[in-house]
């Protein structure tokens, strides 16, 4: 494949000038029209009945158009477990559910209305600790689990705060157990943290006289936004409409639906109007997705040469107020349980469990930085009781050719070992540097977490000049997305990519994408786009066939015209085959050439309820990061002083960018290290704005040493995988692993901030 | 409702002169973005601590949500829309695309906002400088790499 012209080549990105100049639209720019404002009135408690809600004073207040409460909104939503309301309904369960919606002509209207609603509560007890609220006696934060619909591949267990849980079982622990030489237990802690994308959630809606619904979104999954509104207030879908723009920053926050729903009941009683809610940074912060806290428990078993012969893993996780997505990241670490290891015995809990808290959700990872924390920080306690080098314990167990994952899953074209070394060669791996400094390593693996059937789908336009319409449903949050689309369709038809366009979603006009999540968009849709490319160059030949009178075999397209390879001079250019093709005579030959891919993944399985054992991935991305670091024993404050990160991409269809998207996963993972953790007061998050919830800036961000690996994957796009959010998951274990080197302290949770880490030091003392 | 008191104001935005009415109490960004409707500068979070809306007022950086739309009056204003000259780009919005400094944009009028002005006022930045400078816009894609090589790629043009 090395005569490809644009796939693994530095194409500039698609949107550059745009994005460069301003001229950029992100989806509240495109809200046109006249318009409402809505704004939230917000539960005051954490867990609470609601007594009364008196809205008499905000409907006179001037501007004041409608309110609504629970009361006559009470439509659900879910992706995989249906518990969530847009508006509460009878109570309240966690602290600023919304409660109330107020649309008036202008925000601030809105605002100060919504301030005027008058809520009685009566409190109940709140649940803030997953390990407390599945404890027979808590308090119920569901009393209806049991009536919910659900996806069956999640078992939750009405009557309790558990909303699933996901069971595995390979192989047999006892007798794994009995084959160690040494076993190593421990607990371990992930806090919650928020995506804090710069542009916040939005929404509008519009609703036109003839039942026609429009929804502007910043959604990452237009597609599933439709069905969800679908689904819950009984529209079809194509009386939906769904249109995102370039999205300001997505990280899972912004998968699923969400605030489309508080919208479209407004919008439905004032035709014509264009009904926007835009969440300030701390409605962003407290209102959306957060990812879930884990609270862990590790068993290690293994023999003297390092070999791990059995694992037991209990996963804890927070799964917040509604977890109508949380279910599956619970699911997702759970069937991942033994990281990027193969461990012959394992046996895993992974319990999602309702509190008081903010809603929790998927976040880049989803699952696997929480659940590789406590592989990864396991592997070198297990390292140092053995006495072996934390680098070698991993090559030891990494996975291999043939490995089979912790669902018995077999794993083909790993490059593990190569992602290890390579780092560990670029940080000076065995070389102590000084008093204070310290190395750490850490592997990693994802898979996308995504139903066996979710899909993608493309269509290709060729115009008549041979030019070309890419359409596709996948989002543009920064990934680069067009870009690496762009290639994918250019290679194929060996068109280059300035004769290609490509579109934003729109559910109106561009086919079905089911998520831009997972890191599946390059290989889902890359291979739809790339069928339908195919599937255009196969029209193209044929009608050229028959227009010249040769067997289509003997074809070849430049780009710019269809040749013989026998005759050269038996040719036609594509203009004369994409424009309506006729013959000499006049008659016509072919219309306009319209390409069309699809995608399903044919590798993956339901799992068995007991065992989790099964295909759940549609293919495996490994990786591994290295950190050096020094820490100032006086203040605990830790200084990156090398930072090195290597995924295996399989193939990248840009090499700049999959570079640009390992270095931004690779400081998003660093910030999660050293400073992000939300913190709460009784279901009160204390931080809400980037004074006080800080995330990393220019300026402490290190050099990062990125390397990218391509060990062909057979399903891919020519040998693509996904990398979007692989990097993140190794650098807070590296980093801790590093600082616990540099000190010979021990540390179970993050962020290491330097309070955290003075503390662990004079605990050592 | 509050009574709205309105104020003229006379200024130049991008190269052109102005004058409006503006709301007294609306901020510097609500007014750019939804009076001139220069949609490129971003709200973040309102209460300047991410740089996303930030603009050039007489030469000088500012976080446009911190400023009042009255204090526009008899200054200059320059937006991420007026960087580029008769189609050309701005040498930092030429390093930004060659550096690929930027993923999902949402920061980067912003950022180019600050390094132009970076630039203008000290030539030839060191690292620390850039850094310094840009420690007030804050990129949640983490293309903070890139961005340095690119506002060092400006210097040398």
């Amino acid at each position: 494949m090395s005569d490809m012209k644009y796939v693994g080549t530095d194409v500039s990105r698609v949107d550059a000038l745009e994005k460069v100049t301003g001229a950029a639209q992100y989806i509240e720019d495109r809200f046109i029209g006249p318009m409402l404002h809505v704004k939230m009135k917000k539960s005051t408690v954490a867990h609470g009945k609601i007594k009364s809600i008196d809205t008499s004073k905000a409907l006179q207040y001037p501007g004041v158009k409608a309110v609504l409460t629970g009361k006559e909104y009470s439509n659900k939503i879910g992706l995989y477990l249906i518990d969530r309301n847009f508006l509460a309904v009878d109570k309240v369960r966690f602290w600023g559910e919304p409660v109330a919606i107020v649309a008036a002509v202008t925000e601030e209207a809105a605002a100060e209305a919504a301030e005027l609603i008058e809520v009685e509560y009566e409190e109940l007890p709140g649940v803030f600790d997953p390990r407390e609220a599945m404890k027979p006696d808590a308090p119920l934060i569901h009393e209806d689990l049991g009536s919910y619909k659900v996806v069956p591949i999640f078992y939750p267990k009405p009557g309790t705060n558990i909303a699933n849980h996901f069971k595995l079982r390979k192989g047999d622990v006892k007798k794994g157990f009995a084959e160690a030489d040494l076993i190593v237990e421990r607990d371990f802690k992930v806090p919650q943290m928020q995506h804090v994308s710069i542009e916040t959630h939005k929404a509008a809606a519009h609703w036109s006289p003839d039942g026609k619904l429009t929804v502007w979104s910043t959604a990452q999954s237009p597609n599933v936004v439709r069905q969800l509104l679908s689904e819950s207030l009984a529209i079809p879908m194509h009386k939906i409409r769904v249109i995102s723009s370039y999205i300001g920053g997505g990280f899972g926050g912004k998968a699923g639906a969400s605030l489309e729903g508080l919208v479209v009941p407004l919008a439905q009683k004032f035709p014509g109007y264009v009904v926007r809610i835009v969440f300030n940074r701390e409605e962003d912060m407290q209102g959306t997705f957060t990812r879930q806290a884990l609270y862990s428990h590790l068993k290690t078993g293994v023999r003297k040469d390092g070999r791990i012969t059995a694992l037991e893993y209990e996963m804890i996780w927070d799964g917040g107020a509604y977890t109508e997505y949380g279910v599956n990241i619970v699911r997702s670490a759970g069937y991942s349980s033994s990281g990027a290891y193969e461990i012959p015995n394992v046996k895993t809990d992974s319990y999602c469990v309702y509190t008081n808290n903010s809603i929790g959700g998927p976040v880049r990872g989803f699952g696997m930085c929480e659940m590789q924390w406590g592989i990864e920080r396991q592997m070198d306690e297990v390292a140092k009781e053995l006495n072996m080098d934390p680098l070698e314990i991993r090559l030891i167990n990494g996975m291999k050719d043939g490995s089979k994952t912790a669902a018995g899953q077999e794993v083909h074209n790993v490059g593990f070992d190569k992602c290890l070394k390579t780092v560990a060669d670029k940080i000076g791996w065995g070389k102590k540097e000084g008093k204070f400094h310290g190395k750490g390593i850490a592997g990693l693996v994802k898979c996308p977490a995504q139903p066996s059937n979710a899909s993608s789908s493309a269509i290709i336009r060729i115009n008549e000049d041979g030019t070309a319409h890419v359409l596709v449903g996948a989002a543009e949050m920064g990934q680069g997305m067009l870009t690496a689309i762009s290639q994918i369709a250019a290679e194929t038809l060996h068109i280059p990519v300035e004769k290609i366009d490509i579109k934003l979603p729109d559910t109106d006009f561009t086919p079905y994408e089911w998520q831009s999540v997972g890191s599946r968009i390059t290989y889902t849709c890359g291979t739809s786009v790339k069928r339908a490319a195919e599937d255009a160059l196969g029209q193209i030949y044929c009608i050229a066939a028959n227009l010249l009178g040769v067997p289509e075999e003997d074809l070849t397209f430049d780009g710019s015209k269809i040749y013989s390879t026998k005759d050269p001079n038996i040719k036609a250019t594509i203009r004369e085959v994409a424009d309506s093709c006729k013959k000499c005579t006049g008659e016509g030959i072919a219309g306009p050439i319209i390409g069309r891919g699809s995608f399903v993944p044919s590798n993956m399985t339901n799992l068995d309820p007991e065992t989790g054992q099964g295909n759940p991935g549609m293919f495996y991305c490994f990786g591994a990061t290295g950190v050096e670091v020094e820490v100032d024993p006086e203040t605990g404050v830790v200084t990156i002083l090398q930072l090195a990160s290597a995924i295996d991409a399989g193939k990248a269809i840009n090499p700049r960018l999959a570079n640009a998207q390992l270095r931004g996963g690779t400081v998003m993972g660093l910030s999660t290290a050293l400073y992000e953790e939300l913190r709460f007061d009784k279901g009160v998050i204390l931080n809400r704005n980037f004074t006080d919830y800080k995330i990393c800036s220019i300026d402490n961000t290190p050099h990062i040493d990125s390397f990218i690996i391509e060990t062909p994957e057979e399903g891919g796009p020519f040998g693509a995988r996904g990398i979007g959010e692989q990097p993140m998951i190794g650098v807070a274990p590296a980093v801790a692993n590093a600082v616990c080197d540099a000190l010979g302290i021990d540390v179970d949770t993050f962020p290491l901030t330097p309070e955290r880490v003075w503390r662990a030091i004079n605990e050592k003392k | 409702m509050k009574m709205v008191q309105k104020m003229k104001i006379s200024f130049t935005v991008n190269g052109d002169k102005e004058t409006r009415e503006v709301t007294v109490g609306q901020t510097l960004l609500k007014f750019i973005r939804n009076e001139l409707h220069l949609t490129g500068t971003k709200e973040g979070c309102e209460i300047g601590e991410c740089g996303a809306c930030m603009v050039l007022l007489d030469g000088k950086p500012v976080n446009s949500c911190l400023v009042l739309a009255v204090e526009l009056d008899g200054k200059e204003l320059v937006t991420i829309e007026g960087l580029s000259k008769n189609g050309e780009l701005d040498r930092v919005q030429k390093a930004f695309v060659e550096h690929s400094a930027f993923q999902c944009g949402f920061c980067t009028p912003g950022m180019i906002i600050s390094a132009k002005a970076l630039l203008d006022r000290n030539p030839n930045p060191t690292d620390e400088d850039i850094n310094e400078a840009l420690s007030g816009n804050l990129c949640r894609c983490g293309a903070y790499q890139e961005i340095r090589e690119a506002v060092k790629a400006s210097v040398k043009k």
